[in-house]
């Protein structure tokens, strides 16, 4: 590697791509060029940094600067000021990093403070297109070390013991998964990552494959050697472009080292990988569906048992883990079970990786050892609720999770307390509500997804959730009653009792979560016919205040559909049967007097 | 052995058993709507769902093996509430016609409202609303009744091999269609029915042909002559309360009578012509070297899978037509001669076992000068509704015989309808005409049974001729296949479309998926067969003194240039696409 003076480590991101990296790391790179700089500045682009609100980022080492909300037009000040008379540019600093003249390390900062990186170790600190900077930052010891140190049984023993389970959602053991696989007595067996990350909102996955590709291909060499496995797939979406290329990129380059491939480590063990890119369904993140779509067939999932580890792929036996749980798998092999249990809680352990979303202020990724409050991660690691709102519940597990209210907040997160209250882990979704959130709006929300995403097999998932659905909405439009919510309940346990897979078990969710600690909500909808939030349209009423308005005419003006009149100079009125709710009148007045009622 | 506990009860069953399949031996019937033996078990519908002792969701039973020590309950609160709410939810999708069903009173979802004490609708919402597609000559598919069982999708795609149905869309609009939305007629369907064998509703069923059966009786100036195939006696009788495999022929001989045809006539006389025809044909391409192995051409569902995906096997083809064309064409030429009927006023009704040979008849090789062979094909469930339309009381009829003549159908003639029958009633004729001494013993054990693929190797002028016989077409494609690659070799093959052969054909009376798990109905029905074969005192087709009288009179021998013109057909290659 070549020695320079200062590193450039730019995002390279989906969510820093889509807000211009790409443009800031070619100016980076002219402006290097016109100040002679090329030689002794290396700009990289890594995976993402976790801040993905602030994007696009970047940190300028060997201080240590992070420059949030980059533009390219900043680029030549950074170059200049900074790179060239060492002279940091202040404007571009992230706030929090500055304290009085000096500057805070990231991990000072609130955001990164509580957060223990393992699956994201590597995510943002190095180039995931070159396997020379994964190799420099340990990678591939943890195979060499199984390879030639380790029996299978002794791999699968070490992820026993780490106590590490499924980090998709369903936190099954992962040594024990292995285990089943290694003891199904065939010739061949399969090695599967399931990297269709399909929960709104959720992209870890993603951010791993981007951020430290190789992380995943050792974990599953790994794997394959511990059960007996020579080919894996890599099951992924193929909406997840920059993914799919640097993950092609770092299976490249592991066959090019032989790290992939025959005779690994100058063994006899083999193992080859492959991409297979989903083509856009949720439920193939369910296992069997998943496996039946590999298969190239329809993806739809099929009944357990038999399970994967005795008739998987090709009805061979298979391991199916997540992108994330693999990620953790080389760091537990170098650094032992002991150290990997020593985070986390008695029944989780590690940390787990959340995409924080909604209502919050550092929107982001954030990995934090398993045990963390909520209120942690919204108050300290969130930066809190924007705009002075109160927090009104989080929602985790996606479309199969659920709600957590606010009295909820300092409930630890792992596997079995957010079972407890009604949620779940799921891959690691985090949207956070607040006042204006209409709970019966959000399980709408999730239940329009599962409804779309059913893939039509079993009947309960099929017919059940769009019965449910239209309940929802029928509360909604202010037409429900209340034996509709008893019946909604009634139907959401059939359809968690009776559908064939994951995707129907936990469809009802988000309605069940919603109606145990917000059923006053629900109430307020089918009784009083008003939406407490004011969000379901139906229920809302747009009006002017006689008192307030001085008659400029400017609402009857921008009403899109003439459904506001009266005189100049005198009050106007909102006519109710024309108006289409979409609050053009609300936002145009100067004098605040359009209310929502 | 395993064992189990259901509701309690120790229950000891084979491994690999279902707790379906568990619970039915000790006497338990769990409701089930997807499943069907041998052909679906996928666990979609959901009804079969039980409670497994430590399990966090219901599971099916019908897909869920045993193991040692669960316990099962079949008909806790739990479970029957779960089943209750799966079978409201598909009502709510299901168009719900039952007064004008034609599967009104054998519909499994009527079965299972009445079962399960379903007294109200209990969701309202939308219906996903479809146009019928009834273009296809022989299939009608109506999605409005449809409950996506699947069963159709397995039967289409896993057993026959032939797989132009499949689930489409997803969710709430998932359908069972056709690629690309095609009509059936537009694909590679054979027309086998065993799609509508499979439903457990009316949402497949029968391209009806009744009316224009009536419309011809009511006719004057028709001549209508109906003959019925070997296997419809097997069956007929189900639709009037019969236990399965109780052959009816003489109450179905004394019911068309009584319907008003003008002429009932036995499609036994066409299955011995075809021996003759097609005996020769083997005789002659054995001797001179012709195309081997010779194929049988019986059943047109196999006759169009070949043509679709073995168009290289079209020259191993028998070119006889199939046996009730064969004689339809000898009714329009021979018998309106010697009868003196104008053969354009004749009207020829056949009764199958099947719903391809709706197609067969309308394909355009089968006419001879301008006549079509048959003009209408009607199946044993039509011809049921016939006689109900009648108001015979079947039970209370006489037996009684076909017309006269042809109405000495042989036993050869009769085993047609059974997977084997035809090779048996070959080897029959066969052997006596080539030994020219008589048979020992007419049965041939090696050719019959349900196996799907059975071999058997005979003797015939001091010559090995090797047999194949495969029923079903996923059977059919195996065998094909051996024989492609080279592994295989036969001189003469049997081929049925349908599994079981015509006893189990697509216009056969329906059973339900309860009645197969407890009775092999294609057993029972070929033993129906079997038993009139051993009833008649002519068994070999060569001995039909009506046949004999047809090449005296008429068309002088096997072979002739008057059975080729009247008796013969060929093939063409269809595209997959």
């Amino acid at each position: 590697m070549d020695m320079v003076r200062a590193h450039v480590l730019c995002c390279g991101g989906t969510g820093c791509t889509s807000s211009g990296c790409e443009a800031i790391i070619k100016e980076m790179e002219t402006q290097l060029a016109a100040n002679g700089l090329e030689k002794e500045i290396k700009v990289i682009k890594t995976g993402c940094f976790g801040l993905c609100a602030l994007g696009p980022v970047m940190i300028v080492y060997p201080e240590g600067c992070f420059y949030s909300r980059v533009q390219a037009e900043d680029v030549k000040e950074i170059v200049e000021e900074h790179l060239l008379k060492g002279r940091i540019v202040k404007r571009l600093l992230y706030k929090e990093t500055i304290e009085e003249d000096k500057i805070k390390s990231l991990n000072e900062v609130d955001f990164y403070k509580k957060q223990k990186r393992i699956a994201l170790r590597n995510c943002g600190v190095i180039d995931p297109e070159n396997i020379d900077e994964y190799i420099a930052f340990d990678g591939y010891k943890a195979l060499g070390k199984c390879l030639t140190e380790l029996s299978p049984t002794d791999v699968i023993e070490e992820i026993k013991k780490s106590g590490l389970r499924g980090r998709g959602g369903g936190g099954f053991p992962t040594g024990l998964k292995w285990q089943f696989a290694a003891a199904s007595q065939n010739e061949k067996k399969y090695v599967c990552c399931n990297a269709d990350e399909g929960d709104p909102g959720a992209f870890m996955d993603r951010s791993i494959l981007e951020g430290d590709p190789h992380a995943v291909i050792e974990a599953m060499a790994i794997a394959g050697y511990a059960i007996g496995a020579d080919q894996g797939y890599v099951y992924i979406r193929a909406e997840y472009p920059i993914a799919v290329k640097r993950l092609q990129i770092a299976i490249d380059q592991a066959k090019e080292y032989g790290l992939l491939g025959k005779g690994i480590f100058g063994t006899d063990f083999n193992f080859d990988l492959e991409i297979r890119l989903g083509a856009g369904a949720f439920v193939c993140g369910e296992e069997t569906a998943l496996m039946t779509s590999i298969e190239g067939k329809r993806g739809e999932p099929r009944p357990r048992p038999p399970f994967p580890a005795v008739k998987g792929l090709w009805e061979k036996p298979t391991i199916l883990n997540n992108v994330e749980t693999y990620a953790n798998i080389p760091q537990i092999i170098n650094n032992g079970a002991d150290w990997f249990g020593s985070m986390g809680t008695e029944k989780s352990k590690g940390t787990k990786v959340f995409a924080l979303g909604g209502k919050i202020n550092n929107t982001g990724l954030v990995e934090i050892p398993m045990g963390t409050t909520l209120r942690e991660i919204v108050e300290e690691i969130g930066g809190g609720i924007p705009n002075g709102k109160k927090f009104k519940a989080a929602q985790t597990g996606g479309p199969s999770g659920g709600c957590i209210p606010a009295h909820l907040m300092d409930t630890p997160i792992d596997y079995d307390s957010l079972i407890a209250i009604g949620s779940m882990m799921g891959s690691g979704g985090l949207i956070v509500m607040d006042e204006d959130n209409c709970m019966v709006d959000i399980a709408k929300f999730f239940l329009e997804f599962t409804v779309d995403e059913s893939c039509g097999k079993c009947t309960p998932c099929r017919i059940g959730t769009r019965r449910l659905l239209e309940l929802l909405t029928k509360i909604t439009e202010g037409k429900g009653t209340m034996e509709d919510i008893d019946k909604m309940e009634e139907l959401c346990y059939s359809i968690k009792e009776s559908s064939l897979c994951g995707l129907g078990q936990t469809a009802p969710n988000p309605v069940l979560s919603t109606l145990r600690y917000f059923r006053d909500e629900y109430e307020a909808h089918v009784r009083d016919k008003v939406c407490p939030a004011g969000v379901c349209k139906a229920l809302s009423k747009y009006m002017i205040d006689p008192e307030k308005c001085k008659g400029c005419s400017l609402c009857a003006r921008q009403c899109p559909v003439g459904a506001i009149s009266g005189e100049v100079r005198s009050p106007f009125v909102i006519a109710q049967d024309k108006c289409i709710k979409c609050g053009a009148c609300m936002s145009g007045c100067k004098f605040g007097a359009i209310y929502k009622k | 052995m395993v064992n189990l506990k259901i509701n309690g009860i120790d229950v000891s069953v084979p491994e690999g058993y279902t707790v379906l399949q568990a619970a039915r031996e000790a006497g338990i019937d769990i409701p089930t709507l997807c499943y069907l033996k041998d052909v679906s078990h996928t666990g979609s519908c959901r009804m079969c769902v039980v409670e497994i002792k430590g399990a966090r969701a219901l599971q099916a039973a019908c897909v869920y093996p045993v193991a040692e020590g669960i316990e099962v309950l079949t008909h806790s609160a739990r479970v029957k509430r779960a089943r209750k709410a799966t079978l409201e939810l598909i009502l709510s999708n299901h168009d719900r016609k039952c007064l004008t069903c034609v599967r009104n009173q054998n519909c499994e979802l009527q079965a299972l409202c009445d079962e399960l004490g379903v007294e109200e609708i209990a969701y309202e919402g939308v219906r996903n609303e479809y146009e019928i597609d009834d273009l296809s000559p022989s299939i009608v598919r109506d999605n409005n009744k449809c409950v996506l069982c699947r069963r159709c999708v397995s039967v289409c795609k896993d057993v026959q091999t032939v797989g132009v149905i499949d689930t489409m869309e997803r969710g709430f609009a998932t359908k069972v269609g056709c690629a690309f939305d095609k009509p059936l007629a537009e694909t590679a369907c054979v027309n086998c029915g065993q799609c509508i064998a499979a439903c457990p509703v009316g949402a497949l069923r029968e391209k009806d042909g009744t009316d224009l059966v009536w419309d011809a009786i009511e006719d004057e100036d028709k001549y209508v002559i109906v003959q019925t195939a070997p296997a419809v006696r097997a069956a007929l009788g189900e639709e009037f309360g019969y236990p399965i495999g109780t052959p009816v022929t003489g109450k179905m001989a004394a019911a068309l009578k009584r319907m008003g045809f003008d002429k009932a006539f036995d499609t036994d006389t066409g299955a011995d012509l075809t021996i003759m025809e097609e005996g020769t044909e083997l005789l002659d391409r054995l001797q001179n070297g012709g195309k081997l192995p010779l194929i049988t051409s019986c059943s047109p569902g196999w006759i169009k899978f070949c043509e679709h995906n073995y168009p290289d096997f079209l020259d191993n083809l028998s070119s006889c037509k199939s046996p009730h064309q064969m004689f339809g064409a000898i009714l329009k030429s021979y018998y309106a001669k010697k009868e003196g009927i104008d053969p354009k006023k004749m009207f020829v009704v056949s009764v199958m076992p099947c719903v391809a040979k709706k197609f067969e008849s309308a394909r355009e090789e089968m006419e001879c000068d301008g006549l079509r062979d048959v003009d209408a094909v009607i199946t044993t469930r039509e011809l049921a509704r016939m006689i109900k339309q009648s108001g015979i009381k079947f039970r209370e009829l006489p037996d009684e015989e076909f017309d006269n003549p042809f109405e000495r159908a042989t036993g050869a003639g009769v085993i047609f309808g059974t997977t084997g029958g035809v090779t048996e009633a070959a080897l029959r004729t066969l052997y006596e005409l080539v030994e020219k001494k008589p048979l020992d013993k007419v049965e041939f054990a090696a050719v019959r049974g349900t196996e799907g693929i059975k071999e058997a190797t005979v003797t015939l002028g001091g010559k090995d001729v090797r047999v194949a016989i495969a029923h079903g077409l996923g059977n059919a494609r195996k065998l094909l296949d051996s024989i492609r690659s080279g592994e295989k070799n036969y001189e003469f093959i049997e081929i049925m479309a349908c599994p079981g052969g015509c006893v189990t054909g697509g216009g056969q009376p329906i059973c339900s998926a309860k009645t197969y798990m407890d009775i092999d109905v294609k057993a029972e029905r070929a033993k129906a067969l079997y038993t009139e074969d051993e009833r008649l005192t002519i068994r070999k087709s060569h001995e039909n003194p009506d046949v004999k009288k047809l090449y005296d009179e008429f068309l002088e021998k096997p072979g002739s240039h008057v059975s080729h013109e009247l008796l013969h057909t060929h093939y063409k290659a269809r595209p997959k696409y």
